[in-house]
Parts: C-alpha cells; structure tokens; sequence
C-alpha cells in the first residue's frame, strides 16, 4: 500500500529556537533530501515522521501518511520504515529470524513466513543465508540484511538517517543504486538525511535544509 | 501522548515496597520502646554493659567502614590499568557473593587458637602442642570482628567503584595531573577522587551503617561480654520474658540513634577531608614516594582480603570432610565423607528452603526491577535522586532497628513464621541490590534497537521481550544471581520474621557457630556458600550456550 508522505506545516521548536518548518508533500516513489551541518535539526525531522521525538520538543503540523493522519500515532503503528546510520541488525537473531520478525503478524503459518524471507534474501543477493549469524556478514551483506528487512515490514514511507555514511567509497555507490531502485520500485515516499551532495544527487529529489530552505547542489 | 497502563506505576509500586516495610519497622519499634513510661529505656540504661556495647558498635563499624575505604581506594588508585587490577576484576564476584556468615566462619575457622593459621606456625615456631589460651576470636576490642567486616565490604566497595569509574575519566584525567608532575597517587586523589567520591557515597554510608550493626558477624567474630549493641538487641528479641522485648526495642531505637550519629560524623569528616584536599592541590601535592609504598601496600591488602576469604573457605570445606585432625596437624589425618552423609537430609531440606525463599524473593525482585526500568525507558521518566535515596533505603537504616517491628506486624497478621513472609522481608534487601546491578546495563542499552523494532511494526511489549530481554539475558541473569546471594546470606530478616522456624542455611549455620561442631559447620557454610556460586556460575554459562553461534554477543572486554 502506498500513498503520499505530507508535512503540513511541520514546526518543531526546542527552548525558543525553531529547528525544524517543513510543510510539503512528497509522491510515491520521491525522495526528499534534508541536508544541513550536524545539529541542525535533520534527525529532529525524521524522530517527528518516526514518533519517537523527545518530550523536551514542541510539536505542531500535522504528518499524513497515505491519507492517515498519523501524527499523534505511536511509533509501531505508523508504518513508517527507517533506515540507520548502522544496519543495527539485532545480534542475537540469525539473518533469517532478523527478517521474520519484520513480518507482519497477518503472515501466518511457518512455511509462508519462510518463503517471504528467502525470497527477500533472493533478492538481496543473499540467497541461503538464513541461518548466518548477522556478525559475519560483511558491511553490504548487513546493509542490505537492513534494508530488506525495513521492507518485509511492509512500510508506507520509508526514512533514511544517513544510512550510506559509515560504508567505504566503493560500496557506497552501490549500496545506495540498491536502496534508491528498491524504494523507486516499490513506489514508497522516502526522506533521506545526509550531508553528502552525492547521496543527494543521486536521490534525484528536492534538496531542502530542515527549515525547509532550498539548498542548491 | 500514550497514557501509560499499569507499567506507568512500577516505580511508585516498587518505592512503596521499599519504604513502607522500613517506615512501619521503625514505628513498631518507636512504640514498644517508648511504651509504658519507657520501662524498655530504664532497662537499657540499667545494663551495665550498655556504653562498652555502644562504644564496640561504633569502633568497629567505623573502623571497618574507614578501612574498607582506604583499601579499596588504595587499590584502585595504584593499580588502575594494571593487569593485577584486572585479574581482581574476575575475582570479585564470586568473593562477593560469599555470605556475611561465610565469611565470618571461614575467617573464625582461620584465626582461632586452634586454626590454620595457628596449626601452620604450630609447633615449629610457637612451640604449641595445645591450642593457646588466647581470646583472638570474640577478642574484646572488636578487632576480628572488623577484620570480618573488611573482608567482605572491600569486595562491595571496590565493585561499586568500578560501577562509578567510568563517569570520572580516570585515564585522561590521572594522564594530565601526572604530566604537571603529581605522582600518582597524588594525581588520583587531586583529580580522580573528588567525584568518584561523589557517586561512592551512598555505598559508604550503607558499608557504615551495615558494618555498625551487622549482627551474624558479631555473634561469631565478635567480643560477647559485652557483645556489640546489635547482637545484644538480638539476644534480647530471643528473651522469653517480655521485658526483654521491651529492652530490646529501647535498644533497636539508640542503635538507630548511635548510626544516624556516626553518618552525621561521616558527612562532618567529608567536609573537612575536601577542605585538606583543596589545600594540597593548591599546595602542589607531588608525593612521588608515596607511590611505591601504596603500591606494595595496595597489593598486599589486595591480597590479604582475597587470601583471608578464600583460605577461610577452603578451611571450612576441608572440615567439612575431616576425619580425624588433631591440633597442630596442618592436614586432618584423614578425609571422610560421613559428616556431609549424616547431615545430607537436613542440608536438603534447609537448601531446599533456602533456595525456595531465594528464588521467590529474587523473581519477584526482578519482576518488579525489570517494570521500573521499562516504564523509565517507555515514559521517558528521568529517575530522581530522591528514588536513589529510597533504594538505599533499607541499606541504610539498621537492619535492627526496623526487623524487631515489622516482627510484630507479622505477628498480628499471623504471617510470623511462613516461609512467603519472609521472602517478602528478604524482597526489601535483594530488590536495591538487583536494581543496582542490573540498572547501568539496562540503560546502556542501544536505544536504537527499540526505534528500529518499533519502525518494523513490533509493539513496545514485544520489543521488550523478543530484543531487549535477550539481548541483555546476560546482565538480567547475573542481577538475578546477586539477588540470590543476597537472599541466601539473609540472617536477621529470616530469623525474626520466620520467627525461628523457617531455618535457612544461613540461619543453621549461626546457630551451629557456637557450638563446637566444625565439620558440621563446615557442611553447613559450604553449602551457603555454593548456592550464590552456582547462580553466578549459570549467568554465565547459559547466556554462553544460548548465544554461542552469535558473535555480535559475545563479551566485549
């Protein structure tokens, strides 16, 4: 299920000082860029989408996701997929078992939840790897682990918290054609924090700073 | 903003645990004490034993506090970042779950006239053939008793100073004094010490008032004629007479009096060591030679303390299999197992309870641990200083001068004597100590593996079970291990509100020590002291096994 991702006059404010005015709509399949120095707020903007915003920020706007308001929605139920700086791959479940518990609950039965998660390792490339223990997965192998499970949760947007930061430049690239043609692919609204150009660039979306600024590349 | 369900409650329900017990303990030991015209005080006052037994509870409390301090602060300070500090690291667990009472036979076990040490020196260097006459045990001055105390407060100090060091940036902080020419013991006291002192005080402040009026210790290390204020306090509860109950709960309330001076003191000689320690910074405190002599010094405490526990212990398990050994064999003749085979069905049933009660007290413990911890994490609630107070709580007021009230609570209710009472008066003790233990893991926790289960749809609940329980098995499993030890080592709550007839291991084996029967001691103390080790054993080797494929869990050093 897809739809829009719409800030409606998003405003977060901590103390006195404004760090976060966005108020645009973003289409299925669009990534929205926010850039901007460290401490400006682009992490705030996302916590505001997630719902896991300290309670030390003041709130007002509104985020509708597919035609829900999901604004005062708690985090789990907002459908609201992120991706982290990490892969942040739970180190005591096995790749499979990492992939089974995004699953929906309405998946049920054994053998159809497995299916979903072998064909997602199909098509990560990772074919196989069910039984491995997320450890001894190089850096793309968890990235791409991190991805494939945001995905089986079946998210209606998606986040992206400088998630190509931390990988070598060679990885980098392509790691990123592999999240951007995914999130294209399934037609999902995207929000991608960075403070790389390139990461923008090749987002191919608006570029705006979290005061919702135009930023020219 | 969600409104919390009854999890939003934990903490509140968790603090009325802790001060309701300790609160309405001290009421009913206010009342009896001041009840009919203070007949319990005129009592007290008339006891000519009274200003020696006040005298003896603060020598050797503050003694023992003092020293307990300075060993450990000694070792820390000069064997930081060595590998003898980290080797005292991996001993320090199981030395802290040996019980009070352990200890304290093992230690009589070592010293008396008729002990190791004496057997060793005997009859080459002391020309004995008989056990001296000498009052070394239950010595008058207390001495022994304080040797006992130190040996099992170093462990629990030195364990909450590792808990506090990490906040004082000892490696840059010790690496700038030591670089503007402080030696190094200056540099940790200049620099290092102020605020990990901070963060140490409460643990000293309950080290005070344990030590002060610890009473199984001081039934069997301590002087008897008189004894220390709180085991008088004890024997008095025992008095069938109910005068003695009167003078007994006079008693409980100047113990409390005699404490809350000597913290008061405590917080005076804080003061005044602060003023002394500014003074010497600013005066250039080098101190270079002091750094070899604390060295050698630290090392040789360092080692006395683990040697005087475990060598009292490997003495009270060699007993308990001794055939024959007579005085100065340094070795029994020979090892039989007929002590362990003629007790086996007593030791059983009073493990068996021990156990039960441990287990109950624990679980419970947790439960409620785990609550307040996740309500903290959920709701975003910043833990007050206050709630420290509060879980210090029942650490800091005498154990004596609370138990002989809630006794009589437990009597009115007819729960007096069942074993669920008290596990519940236990639950009072071992809940601080595993929330103590397991709090910096918990929320040293990856928050972002909450955002992250959340953002895939999982409930706060199932975060909760399916990724934060497992992923801290490891920590929750030793708090559980902790509070096991601290139930099995219970004397006084277990004595007074099991009122005699719940005997536990602990119980037994201060009602043996003074009798004679040192094999049967022997049984008795091991078994108290094998309980704690096995759960400390489990927490870890069951996170071991569970996660022997899953490299990401494995300890990191």
């Amino acid at each position: 299920m897809t739809g829009v991702l719409e800030l409606q006059d998003l405003q977060i404010t901590q103390g006195q000082t404004r760090v976060v005015a966005l108020d645009l709509t973003i289409a299925p399949g669009e990534v929205l860029t926010i850039m901007g120095p460290s401490g400006s707020g682009k992490s705030t903007a996302l916590a505001a989408i997630m719902g896991t915003l300290a309670p030390a920020f003041r709130t007002t706007g509104r985020v509708i996701l597919a035609g829900r308001d999901i604004t005062t929605l708690p985090p789990h139920l907002r459908r609201v997929g992120l991706l982290f700086q990490d892969d942040v791959l739970f180190p005591h479940l096995s790749v499979g078992a990492n992939l089974a518990f995004a699953l929906p609950p309405s998946v049920k039965g054994r053998i159809a939840r497995r299916a979903l998660v072998d064909a997602a390792l199909d098509q990560a490339d990772l074919s196989g790897f069910a039984a491995r223990d997320p450890a001894t997965l190089s850096g793309g192998q968890r990235a791409r682990v991190a991805l494939m499970r945001t995905l089986l949760a079946q998210p209606c947007a998606l986040l992206l918290d400088e998630p190509f930061s931390r990988l070598d430049a060679g990885l980098r690239a392509q790691i990123r054609s592999f999240v951007l043609s995914r999130i294209r692919k399934e037609g999902l609204p995207a929000v991608l924090v960075t403070h790389d150009p390139e990461d923008a660039q090749a987002a191919g979306g608006r570029v705006v700073t979290p005061l919702g600024i135009p930023v020219k590349l | 903003m969600i409104t919390g369900g009854p999890l939003r409650w934990a903490p509140r329900l968790t603090l009325a645990l802790l001060v309701v017990p300790v609160a309405a303990g001290l009421l009913g030991t206010l009342i009896p004490a001041f009840s009919n015209d203070a007949k319990g005080f005129r009592a007290l006052l008339d006891w000519p034993g009274l200003s020696p037994a006040v005298w003896l509870s603060l020598t050797t409390g503050v003694a023992a506090t003092a020293l307990s301090l300075a060993a450990t602060l000694l070792l820390v300070a000069s064997l930081w970042g060595t590998r003898v500090f980290a080797l005292i690291q991996h001993l320090l667990a199981p030395l802290l779950s040996v019980p009070h009472a352990a200890a304290a036979l093992g230690l009589a076990f070592l010293i008396a006239p008729s002990g190791w040490i004496a057997r060793l020196l005997s009859p080459w260097a002391t020309g004995w053939t008989q056990p001296p006459d000498l009052l070394i045990l239950n010595d008058p001055y207390g001495v022994s008793l304080t040797l006992g105390l130190v040996t099992k407060e170093v462990p629990f100090l030195f364990l909450m100073t590792l808990a506090a060091l990490p906040q004082a940036d000892v490696a840059r902080r010790i690496n700038v004094a030591q670089s503007l020419g402080a030696g190094r013991i200056a540099a940790f006291v200049i620099s290092v010490l102020p605020s990990l002192y901070s963060q140490l005080r409460l643990p000293v402040y309950a080290v005070l008032a344990y030590s002060m009026t610890a009473v199984e210790m001081a039934m069997i290390l301590g002087p008897t004629r008189p004894a220390t204020l709180s085991a008088q306090v004890v024997i008095w509860m025992a008095d069938p007479m109910l005068t003695g109950r009167a003078t007994a709960a006079a008693g409980a309330v100047l113990q409390l009096a005699v404490v809350i001076a000597a913290l008061l003191a405590w917080v005076l000689a804080e003061r005044i060591a602060a003023l002394v320690l500014i003074r010497l910074a600013e005066g250039g405190l080098r101190a270079h030679a002091l750094d070899a002599v604390a060295r050698g010094l630290a090392v040789l405490t360092g080692t006395a303390t683990a040697a005087a526990l475990i060598l009292g212990l490997a003495g009270l398990a060699v007993w308990s299999v001794a055939g024959l050994w007579q005085f100065p064999d340094a070795l029994p003749a020979s090892l039989s197992l007929k002590t362990w085979m003629r007790a086996a069905p007593d030791l059983a049933s009073t493990g068996g309870l021990t156990l039960l009660i441990a287990a109950a007290a624990t679980a419970l413990s947790l439960a409620l641990v785990l609550a307040c911890l996740e309500a903290e994490h959920r709701y975003a609630l910043s833990p007050q200083t206050g709630a420290l107070w509060v879980l210090y709580l029942p650490l800091l007021v005498p154990q004596v001068a609370f138990l002989p009230g809630l006794q009589i609570a437990a009597l009115r209710s007819g729960v007096e004597g069942h074993w669920l009472a008290v596990a519940a008066a236990h639950l009072v003790f071992v809940l601080p100590y595993v929330f103590l233990s397991l709090a910096p893991a918990w929320r040293a926790w990856d928050p972002r593996v909450s955002v992250a289960g959340l953002s895939l749809g999982a409930t706060p609940a199932r975060v909760f079970w399916r990724l934060r329980l497992p992923m801290l098995l490891r920590p929750v499993l030793t708090a559980a291990a902790v509070g096991l030890a601290v139930s099995v080592g219970q004397y006084l709550p277990t004595l007074l509100i099991g009122g005699g007839r719940v005997e536990t291991l602990t119980t037994e084996a201060v009602a043996l020590s003074s009798g004679g029967n040192r094999r049967l001691i022997g049984t008795y103390a091991l078994l108290q002291m094998v309980l704690p080790a096995l759960g400390f054993a489990l927490a870890l080797l069951v996170p071991a096994m569970l996660f022997r494929n899953r490299r990401g869990m494995a300890v990191s050093a």
